[in-house]
């Protein structure tokens, strides 16, 4: 018999379940769940790319047409309009979950907290890097940078960023999205931990661009790894303790 | 007077502060002394700052504003960590003692941030000409305050006391990021800005004063949270239904 | 209590300022079915999210299925169905895919959960509507999703959060039919309804709740 008929005719008790997934099994479909929602609903993916462009333009009204100043502080508004557009996924990405409560949905399946947390953080850091790639070619173009090191480093600190944005983001969305007034909670608690985060990202991006004589992008680097392992681990700790306390 | 004679007063908060695990309604009596020590603290403290400290060689008459300055951010930094213990313990052992704490902590905190800040940005127009410097911890500890004024409208937010309590508990652990971001800021922008010193190196006529003003403002502090842990712990009376409201259990099916 | 499907002593709830429940202890056999009815707010919602682990109780013990709940609520989770208030779906997802997930976190192959999909999808009448968003569902077509999500599981203990509510008399009689299958197979059944009539045809205890207590039921 196949497994569908099983379920569909067999006495509900007496047939032996499958072993469930484990951590790493189930990071996956969650995973591929949210990819597969983004994907379906891609129109507001392809905004979430013009909400990026929107912003990396709208720096140089704000500055006056002055390509020098531009120039220098494009790696700070490049990152700005990143940190503006995750808000926006960020709070999409509960956003779905708290619909018709599919969280509750996952958590009694029953699907691992941490995994829900793990896909959740995972997903939108594929998304933010995405966005990154978009707009750090565009970043190069309209700001007339030029790439001094090799564009493989620009896409590693442009990873490790998105890794740490997305972590310290999952956590908070998964609060603010239950709380009302969400759409403001998200970034005043988000953007304060980041701080730290927009700085050495912004640091490592500029030296990208302008060299780096004194050698500290591995110090940078390092930075951003240390805060990424702080908050993968408090997101992994955390999370459960969130979503399953209610 | 040597600059020793005001860490004497010390003791008493100190002193208070470890008793308090193992007599809890210690407080209850004792505040008042905290309280005057609190006021008699900070008067001599603001006196001496005032009257007898001469005024330093660059910054002029300004400089005394540190005695009052320096206290209260760093005892704001200390309520900030003080609610990030409270966050750890309500995670661990669930206690609405924490919670209210935390609450009382934040609270606080955010107070005496705020105005430590606003004294900061008046010191700076004289001596730098703006009000805000962009100094790396002027600016990093305004954006603590936004994170605890956060925290603190997500509970006014949630309305169910347990779930308020688990979420600002999580809110709380991670936010101990943001008072190490204070801290270390100075650090990972020094290319741009100077390193900003402490008083005691700046000036250290100023220390005896500024000791003074510092123990006062911490006795300050702990009235304070107390003060308000006393509120949060009545809101909480009226708000969590108490298992004695329950009756008796009710026969076995 | 080893072949009670729940067992609860003195267990309460509360909401902030109010109980909703008040000391409730209650146990049912397995292969029993029970009919859970009160006024709107007796806290019925609450008792059954309470049994499916989606909240913990105040205060007071649970055992579900031979697990406490404080010992992991993964184990219960596996075994016990809640048909909420909430469809838990995912409306930008198709009827289908909604489904597949489900049967993948569960632990099919990726295989067996479309094969699933699709036979639990012709159970519930949605055979057509496979590859819809749930976004372009009535509120009928989502309660009978949401049974297929139900049914997906094979609970050993299931629990229905008024089932009729938003459907048409034909979705009724569907709805009796599935549940009157359900108890066929030999899963354990929660009922909480307004139907009182439906709901006593279809099981065989009952539980009265009034203001989170339990009552004897008049009618
Ligand atoms: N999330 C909640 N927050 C506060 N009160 C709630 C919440 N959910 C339910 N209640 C209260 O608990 C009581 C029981 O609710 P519920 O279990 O939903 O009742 P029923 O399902 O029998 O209509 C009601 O008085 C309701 O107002
Ligand atoms: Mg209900």
């Amino acid at each position: 018999m196949t497994p569908a008929e099983t379920v569909a005719q067999a006495p509900a008790v007496t047939t032996a379940r499958p072993v469930r997934p484990g951590l790493f099994a189930c990071t996956v479909i969650l995973l591929r769940k949210d990819l597969l929602l983004e994907w379906r609903t891609r129109a507001r993916l392809n905004a979430l790319v013009f909400f990026g462009i929107c912003t990396l333009l709208m720096f140089s009204f704000a500055l006056g047409a002055n390509a020098m100043a531009l120039r220098e502080h494009a790696s700070g508004y490049f990152w700005l309009a990143i940190l503006f557009a995750s808000v926006l996924s960020l709070s999409e990405s509960f956003r779905v979950e708290q619909e018709n409560h599919s969280l509750d949905g996952l958590r009694l399946a029953p699907a691992n907290g941490r995994a829900i947390f793990l896909a959740k953080a995972i997903g939108n850091t594929v998304l933010l890097w995405g966005l990154g790639a978009v707009l750090a070619p565009l970043s190069i173009a309209v700001f007339d940078l030029r790439v001094v090191m090799s564009l493989f480093t620009l896409a590693f600190i442009m990873l490790v960023g998105s890794m740490a944005i997305s972590a310290a983001g999952t956590f908070y969305a998964s609060i603010a999205s239950n709380a009302r007034a969400r759409d403001v909670l998200l970034p005043i608690l988000l953007f304060p931990v980041l701080v730290p985060v927009l700085i050495a990202a912004v640091k490592a991006t500029t030296m990208v661009f302008e060299g780096d004589p004194m050698n500290q992008m591995e110090s940078w680097l390092t930075l951003l790894g240390s805060l990424n392992v702080i908050y993968w681990g408090l997101g992994l700790v955390l999370f459960p303790r969130i979503i399953e306390d209610l | 007077m040597p600059s020793w004679v005001p860490l004497v007063l010390l003791l008493v908060p100190v002193g208070i502060c470890l008793a308090l695990p193992f007599k809890r309604d210690l407080l209850d009596k004792v505040w008042l002394v905290l309280a005057a020590e609190a006021v008699f603290g900070i008067g001599v403290g603001t006196y001496l700052a005032l009257f007898s400290v001469p005024p330093e060689r660059d910054m002029g008459e300004v400089v005394r504003i540190f005695a009052a300055h320096v206290p209260q951010v760093q005892n704001a930094l200390l309520a900030v960590v003080l609610n990030f213990g409270c966050s750890l313990w309500f995670l661990i052992r669930k206690s609405w003692v924490a919670d209210s704490l935390a609450e009382s902590s934040a609270e606080v905190g955010l107070y005496l941030g705020a105005v430590g800040t606003a004294l900061g940005a008046i010191w700076a127009k004289p001596t730098w000409g703006v009000y805000w410097t962009w100094d790396p911890r002027l600016t990093s500890a305004a954006v603590m305050l936004i994170y605890y004024a956060g925290y603190l409208a997500l509970r006014r937010f949630t309305d169910n006391p347990d779930t308020r309590a688990t979420w600002s508990a999580a809110l709380g652990t991670f936010g101990i990021v943001i008072p190490v971001t204070v801290y270390k800021s100075v650090v990972w922008m020094k290319s741009m800005h100077q390193v900003q010193s402490s008083p005691e190196t700046v000036y250290p006529q100023l220390v005896t004063a500024f000791r003074f003003s510092a123990i006062g403002f911490l006795c300050l502090m702990i009235v304070f949270i107390y003060q308000r842990y006393r509120i949060a712990q009545e809101q909480l009376k009226r708000e969590v239904a108490p298992p004695e409201a329950l009756g008796a259990p009710q026969g076995a099916a | 209590m080893a072949d009670a499907a729940f067992h609860i002593v003195d267990v309460s709830k509360r909401y902030g300022p109010r109980w909703a429940l008040a000391r409730l202890t209650f146990s049912l056999e397995r292969g029993k079915s029970l009919l859970l009815t009160g006024h709107n707010g007796s806290g019925k919602t609450t008792l059954l999210k309470i049994l499916a682990t989606a909240m913990s109780p105040t205060l007071g013990k649970l055992t579900v299925l031979g697990h406490d709940c404080h010992e992991g609520r993964e184990p219960i989770r596996e075994k016990v169905g809640l048909l909420s208030h909430a469809s838990f779906l995912y409306e930008d997802l198709t009827a289908a895919q909604n489904l597949v997930v489900l049967a993948r976190l569960i632990g099919m192959t990726d295989g067996e959960a479309d094969a699933t999909a699709d036979a639990m999808l012709t159970r519930v009448g949605l055979a057509k509507r496979r590859d819809h968003p749930v976004r372009q569902f009535s509120a009928g077509m989502r309660k009978r999703l949401a049974v297929g999500r139900l049914l997906l599981k094979r609970p050993e203990l299931a629990l229905l959060d008024e089932p009729f509510g938003e459907l048409d008399p034909q979705g009724i009689g569907e709805m009796e039919k599935l549940i009157a299958e359900l108890a066929a197979q030999g899963t354990t059944l929660v009922l909480a309804t307004h139907l009182v009539d439906q709901g006593k045809a279809l099981t065989t205890e009952r539980l009265h709740l009034e203001e989170g207590r339990r009552v004897e039921a008049r009618a």
